[in-house]
């Protein structure tokens, strides 16, 4: 195994460094056959997402199929300025100079995807390491296995072979691929993986970008639009592979005495959604495999916390399906309130006064994102100032995702790092300073002989001044002979 | 109450760790004047104290003033000025996409922790220091104990012009750096060797701590055949003054050794010599080794007879006084200590080549440096180079200066390591960019939302493809085909 790692490593480094990745015509033909792939096989990447997931076609294309062609569509557009060099002002002291900032391909990376948006999340990152010229090795999660094998077989159908490759396997082929030397190192899914990663990282000064998880928090307001509020916190939840998603909300916080009109509310949206037996419905994606089930129904065990279940907490083991559930002020120190859910599990935490909420998702890691429902503007900049998270939404859930104009990414425990458009281009860059000088410009106060002429020249200097310029260019301090 | 440096185990660090992140938590960094008042003390602090400064240069590397002056004060107070000019503008929320009210804010990434190294003791402590202050952190600094009276004059001023509850100074050696990292921090800045990064980087990964580390390498300096005659001694000064007039030698972006073409080595090493005697008059205009440490290692350096051999000025030292003469060697074996390790300090190879093409072929297989120099007024060379090598920077006709370039960043790439700084640079390390988007709650789109059948999914494959003219008549039911997205 790690004979096949360093094989793939090497054979990635010998086409980097013949220069295959670097021009601009390569990155557009592979993103261009990304995007054939994508339109020409969409049948099979939705087949291997419902056999993974179960996951309705509406999400495998809402969520996946459509952002991936509109990451590789972003790139095209962009390609050609991004990897212009920009021009950058060089200032007094390097008179006369110019200087400019390339982006260069990082060299060799490693993509590992996670098993949950098991193609958007394998082939966004590979999207932006192909457009900033690099070779790449995508390691798609083995939990997803249809969708894993769908990229083993498709992908080499579609791009250059000798700089794009996928490494199939579980534990044992990612740690013999973590054991190589990269150059960047994108990692998506648990925290716990991630210190492994970066660990890994450490032994060869590899950069990573991990995009870990947390449990995002959704505030809602009592001035609020209730109803539209809970279409889309509960769109943003199951509707979001069943809540198994790192920025499905993970749990709601209000005040206590807002709370029954938001249940009440948020029961009668579901219904709508997925009627009366919910386990039933085709929109709903089932649970990836028994051990997060079982995971999951543990969390709702006790009944200190299943007597807190105000809607749903139906299952069906032999589906993996686990029906919409929202519980009202379950125990804070249960699984349910600690860890990440990454489920339809959606626990309502009630505060006194709507404010008392900051501090609450304060209390906790930073998430990767947060939530908040309401008119208030000031509430809203109270939230937009006050809640460190990877990125927030005021009124909606989890579409900053799909703009390519906003870094996505997390911070402290939801991760490090960032992507979508530009910034996946930026993330599989290095951008190298290029200062370009001439002969002319010499400035003797630089060097010694030390004297306190050259002091205070080089005073001015170095503060930009144009006339102490002026007389370092004319040659002072004159040199005594 | 004025608190006094703290050192010792990481008992002692615990209380000061969890001091410093409830100050960061209390708000207070976060605050504009405060951020302000931060850089506005350290260009007083250095401006006020500046022959102590100076002093403690001396003390630690026989810096002389001068050097310390353009090297570190007068970088540093350039920098600050400039981190003040521009601090609304980088903490600004830029609007990127209306009426969807998207934007991006930067907020401060909380409780940072910065290693800075000897050889620039002040200007690698504080440069970070000032970027992190001015992103709104809080910061915990460990100035590097090998030059000691930077460190105490740190640790007695940095207090007296900063706000000392949200600035912390903890002196000592390895094990009170490790002590640190056994905490939780927001993000770590390490300057110095690569060994100890790799550990910095382990211990950061059991927090998920991001860590940018600034590594050493060996600067190659590129010099192709220069026609006119004061052209070539402009190259020459300034790789002079690249060299030896920066610690001895002792900088990750000192010029480590040269390639040249045989033909043109005499030349150079001729002007060389005569630059050197004509800059070094005395002894104080450069700085000395560190310490004996150090000295031992740069004289084994030139103890294998094959490099002693190549030696062709200089080679004197003077382990007393930790002096090492400007030494140049021309063509030591390539497989030599002195061609593979980092050199820092004042020996010079030149190594030559057949033709200056050659140098690319030369620099591709070896590990990637913090800068490459290049003396040329060849375009077609110069695209090259920045073509087909890589490193941290490219500087063409000058070196070192573009340390003092606010407008680019600095940092290294695979071995000299990752993470960059200066100018913004500094501010967007220690920052998150937060992105926001604001959404009013009456514009719906009812196809967002199950149970979904085939006329939601047109709607929304018209919708991505932002064709709203289509989605409009959709929804007003007046139109009836679709294409395919």
């Amino acid at each position: 195994m790690a004979e096949e790692a360093k094989a793939v490593v090497g054979e990635l480094r010998a086409s980097f460094k013949a220069g295959r990745t670097r021009p601009a015509e390569w990155r557009a033909a592979q993103l261009r056959a990304i995007v054939r792939m994508v339109e020409e096989r969409e049948q099979d990447i939705t087949d291997a997402l419902h056999a993974d997931l179960a996951k309705p076609s509406m999400e495998s294309y809402l969520h996946e199929i459509s952002l991936a062609k509109a990451a590789c569509t972003f790139a095209l557009k962009g390609l050609k300025n991004w990897m212009k060099p920009n021009k950058v002002p060089a200032g007094v002291t390097t008179f006369p100079s110019t200087a400019q900032i390339v982006s260069e391909p990082l060299g060799v990376v490693l993509v590992i995807s996670a098993w949950n948006y098991p193609f958007l999340l394998s082939i966004d990152p590979v999207i932006g390491a192909i457009a900033a010229g690099n070779a790449v090795v995508l390691k798609p999660s083995e939990i997803a296995p249809a969708t894993s094998a769908m990229f083993a077989k498709l992908l080499p159908e579609y791009v250059d072979n000798s700089c794009i490759k996928v490494v199939e396997g579980s534990v044992p082929e990612t740690t013999a691929l973590l054991e190589q030397k990269w150059d960047k190192i994108f990692y998506t899914g648990s925290g716990n993986v991630g210190r492994i990663v970066m660990a890994a990282a450490a032994k060869h000064l590899t950069p990573v970008a991990l995009e870990l998880g947390g449990k995002c928090p959704a505030i809602v307001d009592s001035n609020v639009d209730l109803h539209v509020a809970m279409k889309r916190l509960a769109v943003g939840k199951w509707g979001c592979n069943n809540g198994q998603a790192c920025i499905a909300p993970d749990y709601v916080i209000t005040t206590k005495s807002f709370a029954p009109e938001l249940v009440d509310s948020l029961k009668r949206v579901l219904e709508r959604f997925y009627g009366e037996d919910p386990l039933q419905s085709a929109d709903l994606s089932r649970i990836v495999n028994s051990n997060h089930f079982h995971r999951l129904t543990n969390l709702v065990e006790d009944k200190e916390v299943a007597q807190k279940i105000v809607y749903g907490g139906q299952t069906d083991e032999k589906q993996l399906k686990i029906a919409p559930t929202v519980l009202l002020d379950v125990p804070l120190d249960t699984g349910l309130m600690t860890s990440e859910i990454f489920g339809p599990f959606l626990p309502i935490v009630t505060v006194d006064k709507i404010e008392d909420s900051i501090d609450f998702i304060n209390s906790k890691t930073k998430p990767l994102a947060a939530y908040l429902f309401t008119k208030d503007k000031k509430l809203q900049d109270n939230f937009v100032s006050n809640v460190p998270a990877g990125g927030m939404l005021v009124n909606d859930v989890a579409l900053h995702l799909a703009n390519p104009h906003l870094p996505f990414g997390g911070v402290g425990d939801s991760g490090m790092g960032s992507y979508h458009g530009k910034f996946s281009f930026d993330c599989f860059s290095h951008k190298k300073a290029v200062l370009i000088r001439g002969f002319g410009g010499e400035a003797k106060a630089r060097y010694p002989p030390y004297t306190t002429e050259k002091q205070k020249i080089l005073r001015g200097l170095i503060n930009g001044s144009f006339f102490a310029l002026i007389l370092a260019l004319l040659g002072f301090p004159k040199e005594k002979r | 109450m004025e608190e006094k440096p703290q050192n010792g185990g990481s008992f002692c660090l615990g209380g000061l760790v969890a001091g410093v992140r409830e100050v960061h938590e209390s708000g207070r960094t976060k605050e504009m004047e405060w951020r302000q008042a931060q850089i506005r003390g350290l260009i007083r602090m250095l401006t006020e104290e500046e022959d102590a400064v100076f002093d403690a240069l001396h003390e630690d590397l026989g810096k002389h003033r001068v050097e310390s002056f353009r090297d570190e004060v007068g970088n540093l107070v350039k920098s600050f000025r400039n981190t003040l000019q521009n601090l609304k503008k980088w903490a600004d929320t830029p609007l990127i996409s209306f009426p969807c009210n998207a934007m991006v804010v930067p907020e401060p990434i909380g409780v940072v922790l910065i290693f800075s190294c000897w050889n620039l003791p002040l200007g690698l402590a504080l440069e970070p220091l000032s970027g992190a202050l001015a992103a709104g952190n809080a910061v915990v600094l460990k100035p590097s104990e090998l030059a000691p009276s930077t460190a105490a004059f740190l640790a007695a001023n940095l207090p007296k012009y900063l706000d000392a509850k949200a600035v912390k100074i903890v002196q000592g050696g390895p094990e009170v750096g490790e002590g640190l990292m056994e905490h939780r921090w927001d993000k770590v800045l390490f300057t110095g060797n690569a060994r100890v990064g790799r550990i910095i980087m382990t211990k950061a990964a059991k927090h998920l701590t991001p860590v940018a580390l600034e590594l050493g390498s060996k600067c190659p300096c590129i010099v192709d055949r220069i026609n006119s005659k004061w052209e070539c001694q402009v190259a020459v000064n300034r790789i002079v003054g690249a060299k030896w007039s920066t610690c001895a030698g002792q900088a990750c972006i000192a010029i480590d050794y040269i390639l040249v073409e045989e033909q043109f080595a005499p030349i150079l090493i001729e002007l060389l010599v005569s630059t050197l005697e004509r800059f070094f008059t005395k002894p104080e205009y450069m700085a000395r080794i560190l310490n004996e440490k150090h000295f031992d290692r740069l004289a084994n350096l030139l103890a294998d007879h094959r490099v002693a051999s190549s030696i062709v000025h200089g080679g004197g030292a003077n382990r007393k006084t930790l002096t090492i003469e400007p030494t140049i060697l021309l063509d030591p074996p390539l497989d030599s200590d002195i061609m593979t390790e980092e050199i820092f300090g004042p020996l010079l190879p030149i190594i030559t080549v057949k033709k200056t093409e050659d140098c690319l072929a030369f620099l591709k297989p070896k590990p990637k440096p913090l800068a490459i120099y290049a003396f040329t007024k060849d375009e077609k060379l110069k695209q090259r180079i920045i073509a087909e090598t890589s490193s941290g920077c490219v500087t063409f006709n000058d070196a070192i200066v573009q340390y003092g370039l606010d407008t680019v960043p600095f940092g290294g790439i695979g071995a000299s390591g990752f993470g960059q700084y200066h100018g913004k640079y500094t501010f967007e390390l220690f920052s998150h960019r937060k992105a926001v988007i604001k959404r009013s709650l009456w514009v719906e789109f009812m196809f967002r939302y199950p149970p979904w059948d085939e006329y939601r999914m047109r709607m929304l494959r018209r919708a991505f493809r932002f064709d709203y003219v289509s989605l409009v008549l959709g929804l007003l039911g007046l139109r009836q085909h679709d294409f395919k997205f």
